[in-house]
């Protein structure tokens, strides 16, 4: 017998349009997926549009040298920050790049353990692009510091000055956190690339790239005991990642919430800002995805469904995101609190009105585009709407510093920021390190998983032989 | 002088063979066998038996982390450097609950890193199976099964013949060095 719920079911069950998008284009078979993905460290000249972005990388990350030589000379006052916008661009710039991190993990560690076989393309792209960013977000606490070069005074261990970190502070917890999620991302990184490593040693043909691959995959010989062990590593720190992706931007937002500053001292701010991370990585990950796909002509293995996917997943957080900047001023207004209220009004018409709207502007009206599945499979028009967002999402952050810091309880003390060109070299600087780094790993390690797109070949699940 | 003998290979061209084949060396008897392939196969956790898990070290790594931090946090809060924060107790555990989840992720998260590579025995930069040219390919499109020499019902002949019934592309003997 039907019961009705099934009935029900199964009338509003429309078909779903993107069910006919592949996750690998057909014809590919394990002689070709090796080959087109080992190529490219290999044996491929590197392609004009590589240089262009090298380059690139490479005058921003002069740049950035420049920057912090001087910043370490002079001390944070070539900086526009002074009592009381003492975080200024520094605390923007971190806590951008490390929600750009968060896509990465989230990719090759929530979507691993859900079984969603489309991130197999996908993920070690993502998983470089965290750790890239990270690097770049972890310098600016440093650099902020001032004397950076004690920056180890934060750590806990036993010293002549016979003082220890305040582990009641966020500070101190950040520090942990972003020091763990580096070096797990690392050895999830690391751990996944083992067997590609293989493949590239296996197919270099000259000897320097043999002894450099060989190194590196330590020996991988693809026996059942290695994959046995690799993959239930894998889904270990899968495990393990997916908690831990939610906590970084957890502690990062416990620096703001533990302050008594109105705008800051919200309880809504840890999923704020870990949807607001979320929402930044996935149009970060376009963002590469996007141009390294048709300049190294990987349409076959990062589809059409891909993008698709992560632009739906790009909306969803993004609907998040508009969520909190709803609540916010509900929030100040049903406290009742003065100040609160002061900080939503000047959010929206003081000094700093302009980031505010274009906050909305691009957080919020702009991935609206994303509905139209016309605007999901097009590159072009998917990469200009990332770029929205990742500018939204940078001056959503030094909407949330500035504003609060600009206008504290005592209007003796109120001022306004101005960035110094210092502050804009430090901020591109950083993203020359990030595209440096990123050129170097398309270049020289394999861009797509090779034995991830291998396992979602039809040809390769053997229907025999697993009963007996 | 004879050759040193480390096992005898057969090469597969496609998975099913090679699952085939390490199910029947399975049932024949034989225990000191490995498949080699170019991506992970679920049915040979079933043919090529391994008892020894990860988990377990994954775990234990937890705990120490967990341990790690709690006693960190207390000594260094309570003990060596306390602060008197608005008159709070010194051993204001809430606010240590952070650190204790971190370091018990980071904790665990490398003990199943270094876990991997010493239960397959990395790093191991040459082994046996190298000597065989067409080795090179199963990180491409081959499938290997070979039953090593050390298996007490190993013997050059009879294995060699066992392994050529399967019906693989071709069996061959693997080197000691």
């Amino acid at each position: 017998m039907v019961t009705i719920e099934q009935r029900q079911r199964h009338a509003t069950r429309r078909p779903d349009p993107d069910v006919d998008l592949p996750v690998i284009a057909p014809s590919q078979t394990l002689v070709t997926v090796t080959e087109q993905v080992s190529s490219i460290p290999l044996y491929r000249a590197a392609p004009g549009l590589w240089w262009v972005m090298f380059g690139v990388g490479l005058t921003l990350l002069s740049i950035f040298a420049v920057a912090v030589t001087y910043l370490l000379s002079k001390g944070v006052g070539i900086w526009g920050i002074n009592i009381p916008n003492a975080w200024g661009f520094a605390i923007t710039n971190f806590v951008w790049w490390i929600g750009i991190g968060h896509a990465g993990t989230l990719i090759s560690a929530f979507l691993l353990l859900l079984n969603q076989s489309w991130r197999n393309a996908i993920n070690r792209l993502a998983e470089a692009m965290t750790i890239f960013a990270v690097m770049c977000a972890g310098l600016f606490p440093l650099l902020h510091l001032g004397r950076s070069w004690i920056f180890y005074w934060i750590l806990p261990y036993p010293n002549t000055m016979t003082v220890q970190p305040n582990f009641r502070s966020p500070l101190v917890w950040d520090v942990f956190a972003v020091s763990t999620y580096f070096t797990v991302s690392l050895l999830f990184w690391y751990l996944g690339m083992i067997p590609d490593l293989a493949t590239l040693r296996d197919q270099s043909r000259n000897r320097f790239s043999y002894a450099f691959y060989g190194i590196l995959s330590m020996g991988w010989r693809g026996a059942s005991r290695h994959w046995k062990f690799h993959q239930k590593a894998s889904l270990l720190l899968a495990g393990l990642a997916t908690p831990l992706v939610l906590s970084v931007h957890t502690v990062v937002s416990f620096d703001f919430t533990v302050a008594i500053l109105p705008g800051w001292h919200s309880t809504i701010f840890p999923p704020y800002f870990v949807a607001g991370a979320i929402f930044s990585g996935f149009a970060m990950v376009l963002v590469l995805a996007i141009p390294i796909r048709s300049v190294y002509g990987l349409h076959n293995v990062l589809t059409e469904r891909h993008l698709n996917n992560c632009a739906k997943l790009t909306l969803a957080t993004g609907w998040i995101v508009a969520y909190t900047y709803a609540i916010e001023p509900f929030t100040a207004w049903y406290s009742g609190n003065q100040f609160e209220m002061f900080v939503v009004h000047n959010r929206a018409t003081g000094p700093y009105a302009w980031a505010y709207w274009s906050v909305l502007f691009c957080n919020v009206a702009v991935p609206q585009l994303l509905w139209s599945r016309k605007v999901r499979l097009n590159p072009k028009a998917l990469f200009t709407v990332s770029i929205f967002i990742l500018i939204g999402m940078w001056l959503e952050r030094y909407m949330i510093i500035i504003s609060s810091l600009h206008r504290d309880y005592v209007p003796s003390s109120w001022a306004n920021f101005i960035a110094t060109i210092w502050d804009n070299a430090t901020l591109y600087g950083s993203m020359g390190l990030f595209i440096t780094l990123f050129a170097l790993f398309v270049r020289f390690f394999p861009v797509i998983p090779i034995y991830e797109v291998k396992e979602l070949l039809p040809y390769s699940h053997p229907e025999r032989g697993a009963a007996r | 002088m004879t050759r040193e003998i480390w096992g005898i290979a057969a090469e597969f061209a496609d998975p099913e063979s090679l699952v085939d084949a390490a199910v029947n060396a399975r049932d024949a008897g034989y225990r000191h066998v490995e498949a080699y392939t170019p991506y992970p196969i679920k049915q040979l956790e079933a043919a090529i038996p391994d008892r020894r898990a990860l988990p377990p070290i994954v775990f234990i790594g937890g705990l120490l982390g967990f341990l790690t931090a709690w006693a960190m946090e207390f000594y260094i809060a309570v003990i060596d450097y306390p602060i008197n924060v608005g008159g709070r107790p010194l051993n204001s555990w809430p606010s240590f609950i952070v650190i204790m989840f971190e370091l018990t992720v980071l904790f665990a998260s490398v003990f199943a890193f270094v876990g991997t590579l010493a239960l397959s025995g990395f790093p191991r930069p040459n082994h046996p199976m190298f000597n065989l040219s067409r080795f090179s390919q199963v990180s491409n499109n081959r499938f290997f099964l070979c039953i090593e020499a050390s298996d007490p019902i190993f013997d050059a002949k009879e294995t060699a013949d066992f392994l050529a019934d399967m019906d693989p592309v071709e069996v061959m003997e693997v080197d000691e060095d």
